[in-house]
């Protein structure tokens, strides 16, 4: 954890109009006091939040990003993107998590607009929570650039995301606990494992090829993967004619 | 009348209703009669309109500014074209009747010609002559010609009579330095005669006057204010610009004590035996903001009961209470002595544990109560009414917004003394009776409102406005407002920023809209408070500058930032920098949006058929409107069924099965009973809700929905409840007593306790109505039994307002008032004496100092009202929020009291917080006249925020098709998906889950989103 004492995170909200903004405006009526860390942008329905403007926030160096919604069953609109948004969230805490980055750095809550303490302790709390972790990517101990990598092969998966997040992460009943349980289950991993992360190895192949030509050696150590596993996405890879095998030079590049 | 150079205008004298006083609840009134569609004068004997109001600094329970809240109604009276609006001016005489009144009115000379003066306040600055300044509260000067305040409206001067020239004919100053020639200081009385079909009298009050009595030394002794005069000294725009000075040295005063009760609960000669409602509350509020100014400041507050019976006032007490160097202490108290080389002021009272003790303060701020407005009298034989014992409006508790004249309503403070919330709801709730007295006229005489011309920017280079609000000192206190200016002067494509003192004011707000066209800016920001509540006003100015209103944008540097940085200046002033250039980001995207129109369904739907929903039903049939009234029971009637008489003797059974037979009888009120609410879809004009309800399913479509669904009593399990038959709840208590139950005549000791359920950790709040009623019973129980030994354990007796007559009289018939803290409840057992069972209740007598114990033969306690499983189901379905005790939450607890911030959904009666009969009843004609206001209207207007589709980027894949539940995206001839405006809401769900980025929100676009995004951080 970082011992910089004067550190101070950078956070984006992201927050719906009727429910966590009427929260946010009570909490100031009512004038409840948060460190001054966060700047907060309104959108009509927490669903609104794309896992692009999440990326660009940390792209840009931001330490944290809060969506705020509507309490789940509790959504203004008859869509219920709240119940969206929770799992864009679930999945893309994942990813982070996966990719090294501390997943706290992206959390969603729901404030009513009556719940004007409640936005003050989310308030509170996450800007302790981060301020403890400290600034993105060094207390990771991941560099800048590493970071952008990371950042940059997710970016390009998130159309795929999107199409897993509606075809194959639907719960069916929409209530806290299906969908609390669901995201937590087995299940969930595996499906996860199997579709998600494996795209975005590849995503994450694809970009080091596009720099320049690697041997399975040596992408398997810039992924911190074994050469077998790096193997096995080459062989797709291959196959789906995305990348050749250059056998003069031993290197793999993009086809 | 002065009968010399009487004019008679002669144009425009016809009009529906006349509104008679001009503050919040007859700006109210006007503005929601003129909605309606009646046309409306609105007349104030001020020089402006905004009455009291205007006067405060902040309102409790949340603190908002005062101003603030209230300004922008004085701006959207101004531009409603069914108001005219008629200022310095009193009514006379009134003949006729209902349905056509004649109104003699007299506009007093302000020496101003209002077409032609424009505000500019030359006049005033030149203007030899000082006199202390009204609006201030004489505690500082103003001109003999000056604006009343910088809200005004109209925002023209008015000359007082201590001007040189109207005094001795001597200066004309002011003639000579008009550069439109407005001063005509030679101007007559002007007469005018309308004619209507409806008056409204909002007269407001005034506040108790301690100088007539010199009650605790004021107007001798220098620092003593009153609470009026203390409002005035809290506030950025008062006479020391929001310093707190006291008087007789203008230093700050660090030591301040506040008196309660100032005029108001005293039998004395020149006191008013009533509660004033208002005060425990606004001085809690004063203290709080004191403590703002000064962190260091002392406050004692001498008290008698803490009446913190409204909605959130429990929890805003305890705040004022947990402050550092406040005290509350409950003593009465007499000034003693002014100590003559500080001006201090001695006051003595007494402990309990430390007997009387003298004590020295800097200032002394007096609690003074409300009392009728000062022209009562003239006021009541002008319009012909009665006035009560109090010399407040003479009014019926089941009809509380009529006179004892016809076609004559009142709303405000006139009933009796109000918190501001109530005032407004009776204004609306006047809405709705004269709705049933002109319900043939509405819309006749009304006109539309009509904007200049949109211009067209699409090849104009970028040119944004900034324009930074202080909010008196709420934001500029904290956030460095100038350097926010000056930062935001050097960001790309702004070409105009500056400051001011209240953005939402008419005339910052007219002179946005002067510098939009003068500069030609094409985008428009405020940095200010939330969009949520003044946004529509800014918009409004856009399109009255002839500029499309998506090109607006709020930057919430109050709400989100000084409010909640309060301590830490600097960085809320970076953050307000950095919301500003986000703000700035994102303008730059935004696009020329158009809104359209959609039809209103005519028919209201009301949830709840208790005393307050079928007023409200009931109410809107008798405005021609078709209403369903749901009911979960098998019978009409609710809670109100198991209350037999009010407090003040009314049959309310009687009243019921009355009210019961209209609401059968009336042909444009439907009832379902038993029904249950399965589906509520749709949205403001057009809701469709499956209702089942005796064995069948109706579905019914409606423009407006009124949730009424009532509360219960909290079923006690302390104090022996359930297990022994001598326990009851009152409710129970007075049901035994209207069948004249043998146990209750026969007893010859029983106990009431109070407070049982609620004003605790789990419940959170007073739940308003349980003393009066057990004051109501103990009166009852003695009427028959006049030997029976009662005892009264109370925490607080809370019988605001008139109630305060009656705990008197039942004290003064040996009732026993005995106060318990609560932590230290009454303990009861069972016990055997003589072969008789009993309850013993042993409670500690903190002005005896030793414990109590009554052998009682029944307990009574006041069991908490809590919120019904109904509000939750309805909070559910129409997607609604209730507050953290189960109340119905609305959507502005000051000035939309029963509206939800969801369109088209309007509250009332206890669901949205315990209340007596009256007020729901109140409560319920302000719902009412709030539906009406939405179904008179032809077309409700759709935002223009909508999706649209990129059809080249569009994979036809459905999964935005799939995710609207709205159903308004389906697949176009060429197999793209395509949105129907008129049924998309703007959530923009659809636009995450589209793979290809094809769909996007209108005003939401990934565009504006990422630059806000980007601009987060400063490029240095």
């Amino acid at each position: 954890m970082s011992a910089d004492h004067n550190f101070q995170p950078k956070i984006i909200g992201i927050i719906c109009n009727w429910c966590c903004y009427g929260g946010a405006d009570l909490c100031g009526v009512s004038r409840f006091q948060y460190p001054p860390h966060i700047r907060l942008i309104r959108v009509m329905c927490s669903a609104r939040v794309d896992m692009f403007h999440i990326l660009r926030a940390f792209e840009n160096g931001q330490d944290g990003v809060f969506v705020g919604g509507c309490h789940l069953c509790d959504c203004h609109y008859v869509t219920n993107g709240n119940f969206n948004a929770y799992s864009m969230v679930q999945v893309f805490r994942k990813i982070l998590k996966h990719n090294g980055i501390h997943q706290e750095r992206l959390r969603i809550e729901w404030v009513s607009a009556g719940e004007g303490i409640r936005f003050a302790n989310f308030m509170n709390e996450y800007s302790t929570e981060l301020t403890k972790l400290g600034p993105i990517g060094k207390s990771e101990g991941i560099d800048h650039e590493t970071l952008a990598f990371k950042l940059e092969a997710i970016k390009r998966i998130v159309p795929f995301i999107k199409l897993v997040l509606t075809q194959r992460l639907q719960v069916t009943e929409r209530s806290e606990e299906a969908y609390h349980k669901f995201f937590h289950s087995e299940e969930f991993e595996r499906l996860f494992e199997e579709i998600i992360l494996d795209k975005l190895t590849q995503s994450q192949i694809t970009l080091l090829l596009q720099k320049k030509n690697l041997s399975t050696g040596e992408i398997a150590h810039l992924l911190g993967l074994t050469p077998s596993e790096v193997a096995k996405h080459m062989n797709n890879s291959s196959k789906q004619g995305l990348v050749k095998y250059d056998v003069e030079s031993k290197l793999y590049a993009i086809a | 009348m002065d009968e010399q150079h009487v004019k008679i205008s002669e144009d425009n004298n016809f009009g529906d209703v006349i509104v008679v006083g001009g503050g919040i609840s007859g700006i109210q009134a006007a503005l929601d009669l003129a909605t309606t569609g009646y046309k409306v004068y609105l007349v104030d004997k001020s020089p402006t309109i905004g009455g009291k109001m205007a006067q405060l600094d902040k309102t409790f329970p949340t603190n908002d500014c005062s101003m603030c809240i209230e300004s922008p109604k004085f701006i959207e009276c101004d531009r409603h074209p069914n108001i005219e609006i008629l200022t310095y001016t009193e009514v006379v005489n009134v003949e006729g009747e209902a349905g056509d009144f004649t109104i003699t009115l007299n506009k007093k000379p302000r020496y101003i010609i209002e077409e032609k003066c424009t505000g500019c306040t030359v006049c005033a600055e030149y203007c030899p002559v000082q006199i202390p300044d009204p609006f201030n509260q004489n505690l500082s000067t103003n001109k003999a010609t000056h604006i009343y305040f910088s809200q005004a409206v109209p925002l023209v001067p008015y000359i007082d009579d201590a001007c040189l020239f109207l005094k001795e004919g001597k200066c004309s100053i002011c003639i000579g330095v008009c550069k439109t020639n407005a001063i005509d200081l030679h101007q007559k009385p002007e007469k005018r005669v309308v004619k209507v079909g409806a008056i409204v009298l909002s007269p407001g009050y005034d506040v108790y006057h301690p100088e007539v009595r010199g009650d605790y030394g004021y107007g001798k002794y220098k620092n003593v204010v009153t609470s009026l005069d203390f409002e005035r000294l809290l506030c950025a725009t008062g006479p020391h610009v929001g310093e707190i000075l006291r008087p007789s040295d203008l230093k700050h005063p660090h030591k301040i004590a506040w008196i309660h009760c100032v005029g108001s609960r005293q039998t004395t000669e020149g006191g008013n035996s009533y509660c004033s409602s208002v005060c425990c509350t606004y001085i809690q509020k004063q203290v709080i903001l004191a403590k703002d100014h000064d962190a260091d400041m002392q406050a004692m507050i001498f008290h008698n009961d803490i009446r913190s019976y409204g909605k959130d006032f429990e929890r805003f007490y305890q705040r004022a209470e947990n402050l550092p160097g406040v005290t509350f202490i409950r003593s009465y108290v007499t000034v003693g002595r002014e100590i003559p080389e500080t001006n201090n002021v001695t006051i003595k009272y007494s402990t309990a544990d430390e007997g009387v003790k003298e004590e020295e303060f800097d200032m002394i701020v007096l609690g003074v109560g409300l009392i009728p407005p000062a022209n009562v009298n003239s006021l009541s034989q002008i319009f012909g009414i009665e006035l009560n014992a109090h010399n407040f409006c003479d009014i019926n508790a089941t009809s509380p917004i009529n006179t004892s004249r016809p076609g004559i309503f009142i709303s405000g403070a006139f009933q009796g003394p109000l918190d501001i919330p109530e005032s407004v709801v009776g204004a609306s709730g006047a809405n709705a009776l004269v709705g049933e007295l002109l319900r043939a006229r509405r819309g006749k005489l009304s006109k539309e409102r009509v904007y200049p011309e949109e211009r067209d920017v699409s090849e104009e280079e970028l040119k944004i406005g900034v324009f930074a609000c202080h909010c008196g000192a709420n934001i500029g206190r904290v956030v460095d407002i100038p350097g926010l200016v000056d930062y935001s002067k050097t960001l790309g494509n702004v070409v105009h920023a500056e400051e001011g003192l209240f953005i939402c004011s008419t005339d910052a707000a007219q002179q946005i809209s002067n510098t939009i066209r003068e500069k030609q800016l094409n985008r428009v920001i405020v940095a200010a408070c939330t969009p949520k509540t003044h946004e529509p006003l800014f918009r409004d100015t856009l399109r009255e500058a002839g500029l499309n209103q998506y090109f607006f944008d709020f930057a919430n540097i109050r709400e989100h930032c000084s409010w909640v940085h309060s301590k830490q200046k600097e960085e809320a002033s970076q953050k307000a920098k950095d919301l500003v250039r986000m703000s700035v980001a994102r303008v730059a995207y935004l696009e020329p949006l158009q809104e359209f129109d959609l039809p209103v369904n005519k028919t209201a739907l009301v949830v709840g058929g208790g005393l307050a929903g079928m007023t409200s039903a009931l109410s809107i049939a008798n405005q021609g409107f078709e209403v369903h009234l749901l009911e979960k029971e098998a019978n009409l009637g609710g809670m109100a069924l198991r209350i037999p008489t009010t407090l003040e003797g009314l049959d309310v059974q009687e009243y019921l099965k009355d009210l019961i037979r209209k609401v059968y009888q009336h042909p444009l009120v439907f009832v379902s009973h038993s029904a249950s609410i399965t589906d509520v879809s749709g949205y403001v004009g057009n809701f469709i809700t499956t209702v089942k309800t005796e064995g069948r399913t109706k579905v019914i479509k409606h423009g407006a929905a009124i949730l009424a669904t009532g509360a219960v009593e909290y079923r006690p399990t302390e104090y022996l409840y359930g297990t022994n038959d001598k326990v009851m709840t009152s409710v129970e208590l007075g049901e035994k007593l209207a069948l004249k139950d043998s146990n209750l005549l026969e007893a010859k000791s029983l106990v009431m306790i109070q407070c049982v359920g609620c004003r605790q950790e789990d419940r959170n709040y007073c739940s308003r109505v349980c003393c009066t009623h057990s004051i109501k019973n103990a009166l009852k129980l003695k009427d028959t039994n006049p030997e029976l030994d009662l005892y009264i354990l109370f925490r607080d007796i809370r019988t605001y307002g008139y109630s305060e007559d009656y705990y008197r009289e039942a004290a003064g018939k040996n009732i026993k008032f005995i106060r318990y803290e609560p932590e230290n409840k009454p303990k009861v057992e069972v016990v055997t004496e003589g072969g008789t069972e009993m309850i013993r209740v042993c409670v500690a007598d903190p002005i005896l100092g030793k414990d109590l114990v009554i052998d009682a033969d029944i307990l009574s306690l006041a069991a908490a009202v809590v919120s019904s499983a109904g509000s939750y189901e309805a909070s559910r379905l129409f997607k609604v929020p209730l507050n953290q005790d189960g109340f119905f939450q609305e959507a502005h607890m000051k000035l939309r009291p029963v509206d939800f911030s969801a369109e088209g959904v309007f509250l009332c009666g206890i669901a949205h917080y315990p209340k007596h009969m009256s007020e729901a009843i109140s409560q319920a004609y302000g719902a009412a006249g709030r539906a009406v206001a939405l179904l008179s209207q032809a077309t409700v207007t759709a935002s223009g925020s909508v999706c649209e589709v990129d059809d080249n980027s569009c994979v036809s894949c459905g999964a935005c098709i799939a995710v609207c539940t709205y159903g308004a995206i389906d697949f176009s001839d060429t197999n793209k998906a395509q949105v129907n405006s008129v049924l998309c809401k703007g959530d923009g769900l659809c636009n995450v889950v589209c793979p290809t980025s094809a769909i996007s929100l209108k005003h939401y676009t990934d565009e504006e989103l990422l630059n806000q995004i980007d601009a987060a951080i400063e490029m240095k």
